[in-house]
């Protein structure tokens, strides 16, 4: 495979116990990978790092082949969505999303105009050009704020948080426009979100960040069945972290912790015996909080009909991922 | 990298701005520690007189302004009445008055040979005028006309500040008019009410222009200095200067002490108070009535002067209205070359320094703001410095800094270049410039130059496409009020100019000597037009 986007090294330290990296990792041409981390694991910073509004204390970035490390934001050719979009109040949607063409060199009126045109009719905003930005929905800035980062032709998309700003409901259809949207276009792109979700939709691969450091890549399946570390299955997905007695009960060793996923536990005839206390209905199915006999709880996800708040019940568990006990970190 | 030489840039900002600001100073600090200087300004008696009598007029300056201010401040925010919009633009008329042109247009209208005392000895058949404008009185009477617009601004802005639904919690604790507003109005309104009087003391503890036309022999700290100066007695001179130095400083702490956290901006905001309707007609009347008399006394000044403007040279002489008005005295002033260059100077002296200022801000902006550099703190005290020093101070403190050749202390002659006005305008200018375009920068989110750089801007083309644009309307108030300051300065100028830079000002005192009271109008009113025009522009969004 090879790097289109490679970061080699990559480290940034802020204080002598904030630091982001070393981080190596190689990006295909025309891949979406998203960096997925809790806040405080460095997601930005690496970000950042890429833009070029950090630079790095050791290690490098390179683009196409090109070593981009000590070029500035100007002339890194990274179309960066922020956050909170960062459209120029004072310019027009229009004007906004010019602004990258004019500035990346002098071309014709025409060519300029045509140019706006063009980006803006991909994100579907055709004939938006003299809108003032202000009279814009949250959705609507977000799509000016992706043609204004894909009207300069980047090599590479940098997105933060990139649906965090819009309401709930409208998320999840927006990450399969912006999904298929980017996929159209064939940028390679790298987007932070701290939501599971978001990085499962919406990344081929996906990059788990914790404090500062790389868990994990792969994809959502990937990361799902076989991850790498304890932090990596119990920040993706649900899971039931075990250990001691009641990891012995289903399988487990000295030692070892079981990392079982909720799904994976069923009420049986015979098992694990404990006591519901909690039922959380969700529709297709409800998750059960059991307690054991021991006093250790685990959550159980099962038919909406499997069993009642106070009802006694056997578990067993169909899969479980092992670790071995973590020395120091969990 | 890229932070160390944020940091270089800081540092020698701050150096900068300490070789303008603080270094003057600590060299009148130096000069004052002259036994023989001492022991004279401890003896004399005049000394003394004069530094309590600027006390006493600065603290009476504040009472008498509040006493205005205030008032009108709940008339216009609380109440509705005929002509209440017309009137409330009308009542920031003296702003655009600069204080030597407001204090001759005073001169014209009750001073003993103006309009009022004309009228009045007419009518009563006296045979001379019936008072002479001169001593704390005539001082006192401009203060309040020239400050009473801090508080009637402040008041009304903490006024509109104030939550309808905190009133009628009050209320509904059942808490009766008079308790309401000393409970709940007045402790919130403190940090509106300390504000201007903080700003009004200033002012009046600098005031040079009233003392100086209208003193006569009763001298205030800033006339003491001048004259002291002008006599030659320089040790003497930076004794003065230190000891009403030391009471701005003293004012300046102890007022900022009652000054109080801002309560409003912990609470957050709510809805102003809607306006009453006065509903009595005899009221509404007497509030109409009183309201357009107030407007017409605001406007006097300006129409007096704009009258005499009209009088040619010696035709008016003990009528009550001028016989004869033409344009005869604008006409010169326009084809005399030598009557035209105090209006060049001014005008070029003010353009030169009011972009210096803003150049400097802007720095400091990016540097206080962007940056966030280590000296940061020392960067906006300098900034400040200028406002907390009475004008006079400034003026003899660069006057002798900048006085000798000594280039190993930074030192050089600058007294007799063409320097040194400007630049004394420049420092002047700093406080309004930086406060402007500092609150500006901060309002800035810097992730928008961010964007710019990702979409290929270099930092120039950021600066010139985004930050500027933004900072735009911080920038033209800024850039306005700083104009407008050095373009009607009479305090530095009457110290520092000379003839090739004499500026208008200087100008109207020089034509007031020659009796060409005429001349001295028009440039008066020339001053006024460009100064209401430059702050209109600045304050447009």
């Amino acid at each position: 495979m090879s790097g289109f986007l490679r970061m080699a090294g990559l480290t940034k330290r802020w204080a002598h116990d904030v630091a982001v990296g070393p981080v190596t990792l190689d990006i295909s041409r025309g891949e979406i990978v998203a960096l997925l981390g809790p806040s405080g694991s460095g997601k930005t910073t690496l970000l950042r790092l890429l833009a070029g509004f950090e630079t790095p204390d050791a290690g490098g970035i390179t683009v196409a082949g090109d070593d981009v490390t000590t070029v500035p934001p100007a002339r890194r050719r990274c179309g960066m969505v922020f956050q909170h979009y960062a459209l120029f109040p004072h310019l027009d949607v229009g004007e906004n999303v010019a602004f990258g063409i004019l500035g990346g060199g002098s071309r014709e009126a025409g060519a300029v105009q045509a140019k706006v045109a063009e980006v803006l009719a991909l994100v579907d905003l055709a004939g938006f050009e003299r809108r003032k930005v202000q009279e814009l929905s949250g959705g609507q800035q977000q799509r000016v704020a992706l043609a204004r980062a894909l009207a300069p032709e980047p090599l590479v998309l940098l997105l933060d948080e990139p649906l965090s700003n819009l309401d709930p409901a409208l998320r999840e259809r927006t990450r399969r426009e912006l999904r298929a949207l980017i996929k159209r276009v064939g940028i390679t792109t790298l987007f932070v979100t701290h939501e599971q979700e978001e990085a499962f939709d919406l990344g081929d691969r996906i990059a788990v960040l914790s404090r500062g450091l790389v868990e994990q890549v792969g994809t959502a399946d990937e990361l799902y069945e076989q991850p790498a570390s304890l932090f990596v299955a119990t920040f993706v997905g649900r899971a039931n972290v075990l250990r001691g007695a009641l990891a012995r009960a289903f399988g487990g060793r000295d030692g070892q912790v079981l990392v079982v996923r909720p799904e994976r536990l069923r009420f049986a005839d015979a098992g694990l015996p404990g006591t519901v206390r909690e039922r959380r209905y969700t529709g297709a199915a409800a998750f059960y909080l059991v307690e054991s006999d021991a006093g250790e709880r685990f959550e159980v996800l099962a038919d909406p009909v499997a069993a009642r708040v106070g009802e006694r019940v056997y578990v067993e568990a169909v899969r479980a991922i092992t670790f071995s006990e973590p020395r120091a970190d969990g | 990298m890229n932070g160390r030489r944020g940091q270089v840039f800081g540092l020698a900002l701050a150096l900068l701005l300490a070789w303008l600001v603080v270094y003057p100073i600590l060299i009148v600090a130096g000069d004052a520690a002259h036994a023989d200087a001492l022991r004279a300004f401890v003896s004399r008696p005049g000394e003394w007189a004069a530094l309590w009598a600027s006390l006493w007029i600065s603290l009476a300056s504040v009472a008498l302004a509040a006493l205005i201010g205030v008032p009108l401040a709940f008339l216009f925010e609380w109440f509705e009445f005929p002509g209440r919009k017309a009137l409330g633009a009308l009542i920031a008329l003296p702003a655009v008055l600069p204080p030597f042109v407001g204090v001759i247009a005073f001169l014209f209208l009750y001073g003993e040979s103006g309009f009022v005392a004309r009228a009045l000895q007419h009518a009563l058949g006296l045979a001379r005028a019936p008072w002479r404008l001169q001593g704390a009185g005539a001082i006192l009477l401009v203060h309040a006309y020239s400050m009473y617009v801090y508080f009637y601004l402040l008041t009304r802005a903490g006024l509109a500040r104030l939550d309808q639904s905190m009133l009628e919690a009050a209320q509904a604790l059942r808490a009766g008019r008079g308790r309401i507003f000393r409970r709940v109005v007045l402790p919130l309104l403190r940090p509106a009410l300390a504000g201007a009087a903080l700003l009004t003391f200033m002012t009046a503890l600098g005031s040079f222009s009233a003392p100086y036309v209208f003193g006569g022999g009763f001298r205030l700290m800033t006339t003491q200095i001048y004259s002291t100066k002008v006599n030659g007695d320089l040790a003497l001179a930076m004794v003065e200067t230190l000891a009403l130095a030391l009471v701005a400083v003293v004012g300046l702490v102890l007022l900022r002490h009652t000054q109080g956290e801002d309560l409003l901006v912990a609470l957050g905001k709510g809805t102003a108070p809607r306006r009453r309707p006065i509903e009595r007609p005899a009221v509404r009347a007497l509030a109409t009535a009183a309201g357009w008399l107030f407007a017409v006394l605001l406007l006097l000044p300006h129409l007096t002067l704009l009258l005499v403007s009209l009088v040619p040279y010696a035709t008016w002489t003990t009528e009550t209205l001028p016989p004869v008005l033409s344009l005869v005295n604008y006409r010169r002033v326009f084809s005399e070359p030598e009557r035209l260059r105090p209006l060049l100077n001014s005008f070029w002296m003010a353009s030169v320094s009011t972009a210096a200022a803003v150049v400097v801000a802007l720095a400091a902006g990016w540097l206080v703001v962007r940056r966030r550099v280590a000296v940061r703190r020392w960067i906006e005290s300098f900034l400040e410095l200028p406002w907390a020093l009475p004008g006079t101070v400034f003026a003899v403190a660069l006057a002798t800094a900048f006085g000798v050749s000594k280039p190993l202390a930074l030192r050089w002659v600058l007294v007799g270049t063409v320097v040194l006005l400007p630049l004394a305008y420049v420092v002047r200018s700093l406080p309004v410039a930086g406060r402007a375009i500092l609150g500006g920068y901060r309002q800035l989110d810097p992730v928008l130059e961010e964007a710019a750089a990702s979409l290929g801007a270099g930092r120039w083309v950021t600066l010139r496409r985004v930050t500027l644009p933004l900072l735009g309307p911080a920038l033209a108030a800024g850039a306005s009020l700083a104009f407008v300051g050095a373009l009607g300065d009479f305090v530095s100028s009457v110290v520092l100019y000379t003839y090739d830079t004499r500026p208008i000002a200087i100008e109207i005192m020089s034509s007031l000597r020659l009796n060409e009271l005429g001349v001295a109008a028009v440039f008066g009113v020339l001053l006024m037009v460009c100064s209401a025009a430059v702050l209109s522009i600045g304050a447009r969004r």
